[in-house]
């Protein structure tokens, strides 16, 4: 592909909300006015009005830096970040003698971290900008001088002649003029554009499409006017004016950029857009970035740390300025060595304020290693490799599509261990979006004999409402050998010997079953492709559904074969024979989602006009004929009902024999409609379709089912064990939504249900008067009667353990997302354990999945395949997409991309529980090891008179935070485990503590605060006190300032990190080597500094080697401070695992006292005993909030 | 542990993996790394706290022991040996001409083994406030090119337009109260002030051939005035009071002596009083202390570690007491914390 998967399509601007804003009249837009002002002259390069145009040329870069710009542009974004700036101004302060320590000591660990988060930021834009060289030097033939010849894709322009071959990119976007196919088809693959997989049939005109060969090109002029660029991908308007005629352009016409040429030789085409002004490069944007929870709290704390630093800043100032001002008293001196009788304004007892003030500057300066300055850059690390790891999971593998799990961003990975709510689609999230002909009802009499998954739920329902066990047709589909004919195709599963195998001729009703399969057949957009080597003939369809179709067909005797610009092929078994029979194709009115029906109208053998239409029950059954009395409506809608019940998708199939006056008037109108340029097109020909489909005559529906996914009802009844509430939106019927709520264990027996539906007789009357306020008003006050009665439902059921399932259909949807119901609609639904909203627009989806996440303030996780989710998916806090066959919109839209639905328990209980872990105990840890140390600083001030001298060398402490510290708390952040993937599985009750955010709530992440502080007092005092003024070697040397420094570092190291290996409970040799590592690396970091030139050491010249090492007196304190460091956390932690264990320690003593390793037996008991009884708490937690 | 992995034999799995976007397999990216998980089971957390008192009451007693043989005589000179009254008259005093010599008895408690080194402890003397610290110049000490590198000396930095060195206010409010020792006898004891530096600060931060120069010849006269044909290298009590002390109260060596002293000794050190610590209320005391292998006279350590070892004894025999009286039940659910704070922290 040739630009990375980075460039996220604006896929929001067509899908989202704001793509339901109607469209204005106004905006039509006549071609030369403003927003429709490109004029291209084709193939005509010395033009002077075509030189004066200066379009842009096909040069594109998607680097966010330029080697100019990254310096400056990359820092800028580094400084947008409060601490960063913090430091900055320390760093340039630090140049005046306010610093307390050396200049250089305080840029290193700023240059480290900067320089760290540059050389990401520039890697990354270093791949960019590779793909843009590779694309920007793709070769493409062009018109230059008579002939084509090769050319770079950079060097292209707008008005350029070019011929593109098969498996091809385009370069940019196209006119497409002419293809080796004499009608000027081609055919086209737009999976870099919106991951479908299928081919789009593109047309060229008449008149351009004769241009066959490079020669004919010689004296080819026209000039394109058309639409500004722009990005939406499904629409374009222009026109061509050619040999002095106007000719209106259409998508139909215009190859994008990035898509491929397939199944075609070659193409003509006039260069349009270039560049940035292609389609594809305008909706390349930036995806929204989201933060997540605990970093948007990491904020507050860094907030807090200020808080502390500015006021210990102050208090020492302030003793700094009472201690200076004593030291000059009416003449006398106090501390004469100071000599307060010379001095600078940092030290004059005479002005104390200022002194005080000028302290107060330095005081910030000395305790700022109390904010940690690499937190920010190795929360950035600890994330990408966490998410490599979710990448990397062969347990999200999928085999079959042969797509690993993708964490597309990696900001939200701790996230994922904090959701509270999904929001899923269904279609092709639940279920797999392969569908497969199940069931079909022709002139009344319901064919197909095979059970569907929800059919066998639901009979297992009936049975243990009866008490019996036998669960009635369990052979089941797959295991049938009889099903001979439907088995091992694809799309296909029906299987009924009255029509099969031809036999549908000895039906009575035959010529109706023949009519509608030919219209299955028929009616259609697939493309046939026959591979050349086996002959097997299959089908590029648009949808699933659609291909289902053209399959059955095909099985029952209809093989549609051959399709062209003007007629579809069929060979049809007549008596035993195959017959080719050929269909003049003269209109195809294409579906749509508003439509919800196509047609087309053909010209058969026997020169009857026929137009046939399929499409859904709503919008069928009011276009049926209602002179000729259809004889079996009602059986097929009772059939239909039926096929709704048992999960499965309807359509209705109709015909109607046109007149030939009729049509010719009708084809005028709508060629007028379609040919016309403007914005209201699409209604234009929408109002015109709506004239001729009308008056049908009934042949029957069909069922499709689409089936769940592997491990679905699995994966939801786990997720539900861990307290996550699931909802589902979908757009099916209520019916067919209970249903498979049913199936895939969202609804389980014995959960009682309140539905909520404007189906009632009142309204049902209302909507025959019309009156659209009185509608509105009822059906508002209809709802809040059903929810007021949910509402005490659930209040009465408060004490029992009775769950809830609310359901609630699309157009109770549109008023209980109104202003005044949403609390209320809020307030039922949270209760409730599982939400289905029915018939919902994507637009819904949305809204629905917005006011989850403000009305409870907890994380959301939205996940769906299609490009009606990518809303939702947006919205949420954590989208996910599924990477399915509806194409990659919703994965281009996502924060996270799985193969398949059940992956989404692993990535959450297991991925999104350790990295919230992990995420949470890093930054704890952070702010411990830094308060820690800062304090010790604080300590010693109080026995320097506040004066600002640091305990320690300057470069002991710019280390602190890069080498001796960093590293552990990395590994941390990115291998710790409290408990192994398996068990994370088996006990989902887990996965509550990153819900209820208990690893990172105020409490802990104070008490790591106030367990800094008390380690750093720890550590200062037994320093201090063990040290004072005695000899500390038998040769009778005193402990100095030097010593003390490195004898309290020292303590400070061991402290920090041995509490990192006490407060983990996971040791591989990663964590074994970073901790113990990063200590030894302090010896040798001190006996390296300690040889360097005393000018450079100073403080540190051969401490350790002649001074420290070699007295008992410098190990035993190491470890007497150590010890009593840890101390309170083990104590805490001791009684704590006795007496509140977290719900992992319970899990890890299981483990540890052998009820993991054996038997599974024993186990499951208890812990759902437990799950039941927390189950009962959450709900009353919830009703408490 | 990977249960959900899907099996497929080897050849498959090779011919599969050419084209393949399966995750390789290891167990480093699988998270499955062979790992050590402890946990603090009741046996554990006796174990450690037992663990503790077993190495750290020996180590403790030790300390003890190693602080009671050490024998230190301190004897605090700044009052007596300044004439009575106030503060001011003595700040007064010490600065006036007057002959400031004071003799000071010490009776020797116990026998002391040589070598017994001499402190002098000073109190309330900030040798690690900023100013201070910085106050010196350590390319000058060293070399004598340097000898004009005096910036961060301010305001001791020159002296009448020639640059001091050493120079700074440390080097300049040098200690220069002297003592001499003598027996009942009127003996002198020698006093080696040779090695009571840091060696390596003899041999690489003070300069063989830098001497001293134009030192205490400012308007203030700050402490002792130096020998200016001695290099600094040799300037013991110089290196010394250099190393600038840790907290207000330190002791410096002064020097040793190298004879043994017998218990019931007494010593008559006769001593000039001449530095000023009346200006900012510092003690001052003399200090003779034998040494151990584990320094001077500190019980702190040693308390501390037999306070810590008996704080983990007693923790001990708490959780012992606790898990024999109560035992876990086991999967008792309102062990689980969150029961107990619904909603978790917002």
């Amino acid at each position: 592909m040739p630009f990375g998967r980075h460039e996220r399509i604006r896929f929001s601007k067509i899908y989202s909300l704001s793509c339901f804003r109607p469209s204005t009249k106004d905006e039509h837009g006549q071609i030369g006015q403003k927003g429709y002002s490109r004029v291209v002259y084709c193939n005509d390069p010395e033009n002077p009005e075509a030189l004066q145009l200066r379009y842009r040329g096909n040069y594109v870069s998607t680097t966010k830096y330029t080697a100019v710009n990254f310096i400056p542009k990359s820092l800028f974004e580094q400084f947008r970040r409060v601490a960063n700036i913090y430091f900055l101004v320390v760093a340039c302060v630090s140049f005046s003698p306010l610093a307390p320590f050396r200049a250089s000591s305080i840029l290193f660990p700023l240059l480290v971290v900067i320089g760290a988060t540059m050389a990401k930021e520039g890697v990354e834009d270093w791949r960019r900008r590779k793909q843009d060289i590779k694309a920007n030097n793709r070769k493409i033939h062009v018109y230059r001088d008579h002939s084509f010849s090769q050319s770079k894709w950079k060097d292209l322009r707008v008005g350029d002649l070019v011929k593109v071959y098969k498996d091809e990119y385009f370069p940019s976007d196209l006119l497409l003029l002419s293809s080796s196919y004499p009608d000027g088809i081609c055919y086209v693959e737009t999976m870099n554009l919106d991951g479908e997989t299928n081919l789009k049939l593109k047309h060229a005109f008449d008149f351009t499409s004769s241009l066959h060969d490079d020669s004919s090109f010689h004296h080819f002029k026209a000039v394109v006017k058309c639409e500004d660029p722009n990005e939406d991908l499904y629409s374009f308007v222009g026109s061509l004016s050619y040999n002095g005629e106007q000719h209106p352009l259409s998508l139909q016409q215009i190859l994008l950029r990035d898509s491929k040429l397939r199944n075609t030789e070659y193409i003509y085409g006039v260069v349009i857009f270039t560049g940035h002004d292609t389609k594809v490069m305008q909706n390349a944007t930036d995806p929204p970035s989201k933060r997540s929870k605990i970093e948007k709290r990491m904020d507050k704390i860094i907030y807090i740390l200020f808080t502390t630093l500015i006021s210990i800043s102050f208090i020492g100032s302030i003793f700094f300025g009472i201690r200076t001002n004593r030291d000059l008293n009416h003449g006398s001196y106090g501390r004469w060595y100071l000599e307060p009788t010379r001095t600078t304004a940092l030290y004059d007892p005479n002005r104390p304020i200022l002194a005080a003030f000028l302290h107060f500057l330095t005081g910030l300066m000395l305790y700022g290693y109390l904010i940690p300055i690499s937190l920010y850059v190795s929360i950035e690390m600890v994330k990408v490799l966490q998410s490599i790891f979710i990448n990397q999971d062969q347990d999200m593998y999928h085999e079959e599509t042969n797509r690993p799990a993708r964490a597309r961003t990696s900001n939200l990975n701790e996230e994922l261990g904090q959701v509270d709510t999904i929001l899923s689609d269904k279609t092709g999230t639940l279920t797999c979006n392969s569908m497969e002909f199940v069931k079909c009802s022709i002139g009344g009499v319901p064919y197909g004999r095979g059970m569907t998954e929800v059919e066998k739920a639901l009979a297992k329902r009936k049975n243990l409402g009866q008490g019996d066990a036998n669960v009635g047709d369990d052979s089941g589909r797959y295991g049938d050998p009889s099903g001979s004919v439907g088995k091992g195709i694809k799309g296909f599963n029906f299987r009924d010997e009255r029509i099969m195998g031809g036999e549908w001729v000895n039906e009575s009703h035959s010529d109706v079953i023949q009519k509608f399969f030919r219209v299955l057949a028929i009616c259609h957009t697939a493309i046939p492709d026959v591979n050349k080597e086996t002959g097997v003939l299959s089908y590029e369809a648009e949808s699933p559904d659609e291909a289902a179709f053209v399959i059955a067909a095909r099985e029952l005797g209809f093989e549609f074969f051959q399709r062209t610009q003007t007629s579809i092929c069929l060979h049809e078994i007549v008596n035993g024979q195959k017959v080719d029979r050929s269909y003049e194709l003269l209109n195809m009115i294409e579906f749509s989602s508003a439509r919800k029906r196509m047609s087309v109208i053909i010209r058969n053998a026997e020169n009857q006009l026929l137009l046939l239409c399929k499409g859904a029950d709503s919008v069928m059954f009011e276009r049926i004929s209602k002179e000729s009395k259809q004889p079996f409506e009602e059986e097929t809608k009772n059939h239909i009902n039926k096929y709704a019940e048992a999960g499965l998708r309807t359509l209705v199939v109709a015909y109607r024999v046109l007149e030939e006056e009729e049509y010719k008037e009708w084809e005028r109108e709508f060629l007028k409609a379609k040919t016309s340029v403007s914005v209201d097109r699409d209604d234009l020909v929408d109002a015109a379709a709506e004239k001729i489909e009308r008056n049908l005559i009934l042949l029957g529906a069909t069922a499709v089912e689409d089936k769940l996914q592997k491990g679905v009802p699995e994966c939801i009844q786990k997720l539900a064990n861990a307290g996550i509430k699931m909802w589902v939106l979908t757009g099916d019927k209520m019916e067919t939504a209970i249903n498979i709520g049913f199936a895939c264990s969202l609804l389980v027996q014995g959960m009682k249900q309140i539905v909520i539906t404007l189906d009632s007789h009142d309204i049902t009357a209302l909507e025959k008067l019309n009156d659209r306020d009185a509608i509105a008003k009822a059906s508002r006050e209809s709802i809040r009667k059903q929810l007021m009665e949910g509402r005490s439902q659930l209040d009465l059921a408060k004490s029992s353990s009775v769950l809830f399932g609310l359901i609630i259909d699309g157009r109770s949807l549109t008023f209980a997302l109104e202003k005044g119901l949403e609390s209320l609609f809020l307030d039922v639904a949270v209760d409730c354990s599982s939400v289905i909203c029915c018939r919902s627009s994507p637009k819904q989806k949305a809204l629905v999945t917005k006011m989850v996440k403000e009305g409870t303030r907890k994380t959301t996780l939205a996940i769906g395949d299609g490009a009606n989710d990518v809303g939702m998916l947006q919205e949420a806090d954590i989208g996910v997409g599924i990477s399915g066959a509806e194409g990659m919109q919703a994965v281009m839209a996502s924060d996270f991309a799985i193969a398949q639905f059940r992956y989404l328990e692993r990535l959450l209980l297991v991925h999104g529980h350790w990295c919230y872990r992990r995420i949470a105990m890093m930054i704890c840890y952070f702010f411990y090891k830094n308060i820690a140390f800062g304090f010790t600083l604080f300590w010693f001030e109080a026995h320097a008179s506040f004066s600002g001298q640091p305990a320690y060398n300057d470069w002991y402490m710019s280390f602190y935070n890069v080498f001796f510290t960093s590293l552990p708390v990395i590994a941390l952040g990115v291998f710790d485990q409290d408990v192994s993937a398996r068990l994370c599985l088996k006990y989902p009750m887990l996965y509550q503590e990153g819900v209820q955010n208990i690893l990172f709530n105020w409490p802990r992440i104070l008490g790591w605060m106030f367990n800094g502080l008390l380690s750093s007092m720890i550590i200062f005092f037994i320093c201090k006190n063990s040290t004072i003024h005695q000899a500390f070697r038998s040769d009778g040397h005193v402990v100095d300032y030097e010593i003390l420094g490195v004898i309290m570092y020292t303590c400070v190291i061991w402290a920090v990190n041995c509490q990192m290996a006490l407060s983990i409970n996971y040791f591989t040799w990663i964590q074994h080597f970073f901790i113990w590592g990063s200590i030894f690396f302090w010896y040798i970091f001190l006996i390296i500094y300690g040889y360097i030139n005393p000018e450079w050491s100073t403080t540190a010249y051969r401490v350790f080697i002649d001074a420290c090492a070699p007295t008992p007196f410098y190990w035993m304190t190491t470890l007497l401070v150590v010890v009593a460091t840890l101390l309170p956390y083990f104590l805490y932690r001791s009684f704590q695992t006795r007496f509140q264990p977290m719900y992992h320690d319970e899990i890890q003593r299981r483990r540890s006292e052998g009820g993991e390793s054996g038997g599974e037996s024993e186990v499951p008991d208890r812990v759902k005993e437990r799950i039941d009884l927390l189950g009962e708490r959450m709900k009353h937690s919830h009703r408490e909030m | 542990m990977n249960s959900n992995a899907p099996s497929s034999t080897p050849a498959a799995a090779a011919d599969l993996r050419r084209n393949s976007k399966r995750p390789r397999y290891s167990r480093f990216t699988q998270q499955e790394l062979p790992a050590c998980k402890p946990i603090l089971t009741p046996k554990w957390v006796i174990s450690a706290f037992m663990l503790v008192t077993i190495v750290f009451v020996p180590i403790g007693l030790a300390s003890l022991f190693a602080a009671r043989d050490v024998v230190e005589i301190v004897d605090r000179y700044d009052a007596e040996c300044a004439p009575l009254g106030s503060r001011s008259d003595r700040v007064r005093y010490i600065q006036s001409a007057a002959d400031k010599t004071c003799n000071r008895t010490l009776s020797v408690p116990k026998h002391m083994k040589r070598p017994i080194y001499v402190y002098y402890q000073l109190d309330n003397f900030y040798q690690n406030h900023r100013r201070y610290v910085k106050s010196r110049s350590d390319e000058q000490l060293r070399s004598p090119s340097n000898e004009d590198d005096t910036t961060p000396c301010k305001p001791e930095d020159d002296a009448n337009g020639r640059s001091i060195v050493p120079c700074g206010l440390v080097a300049w409010s040098m200690f220069n109260d002297t003592y001499s020792f003598f027996t009942n006898n009127s003996q002198q004891l020698p006093l080696n002030k040779r090695g009571i530096s840091w060696k390596s600060d003899r041999d690489h931060k003070f300069g063989k051939d830098v001497f001293p120069k134009n030192f205490q010849n400012g308007t203030l006269i700050g402490g002792a005035s130096l020998n200016e044909s001695i290099p600094l290298s040799e300037q013991e009590d110089l290196i010394v009071w250099m190393r600038t002390a840790a907290l207000p109260t330190f002791r410096k060596l002064y020097g040793k002596i190298e004879v043994d002293l017998e218990a019931g000794d007494t010593i008559n050190v006769i001593m000039q009083n001449n530095y000023n610590t009346y200006s900012f209320n510092g003690k001052k005391k003399l200090v003779l202390s034998t040494s151990s292998w584990l320094g001077g006279k500190n019980n702190f350590i040693g308390i501390a570690y037999i306070a810590v070892g008996g704080l983990c004894f007693l923790l001990a025999l708490t959780f012992t007491i606790i898990y024999l009286v109560k035992p876990r039940r086991l999967g008792d659910p309102s062990y689980l914390s969150w029961n107990r704070n619904p909603g978790g922290g917002h």
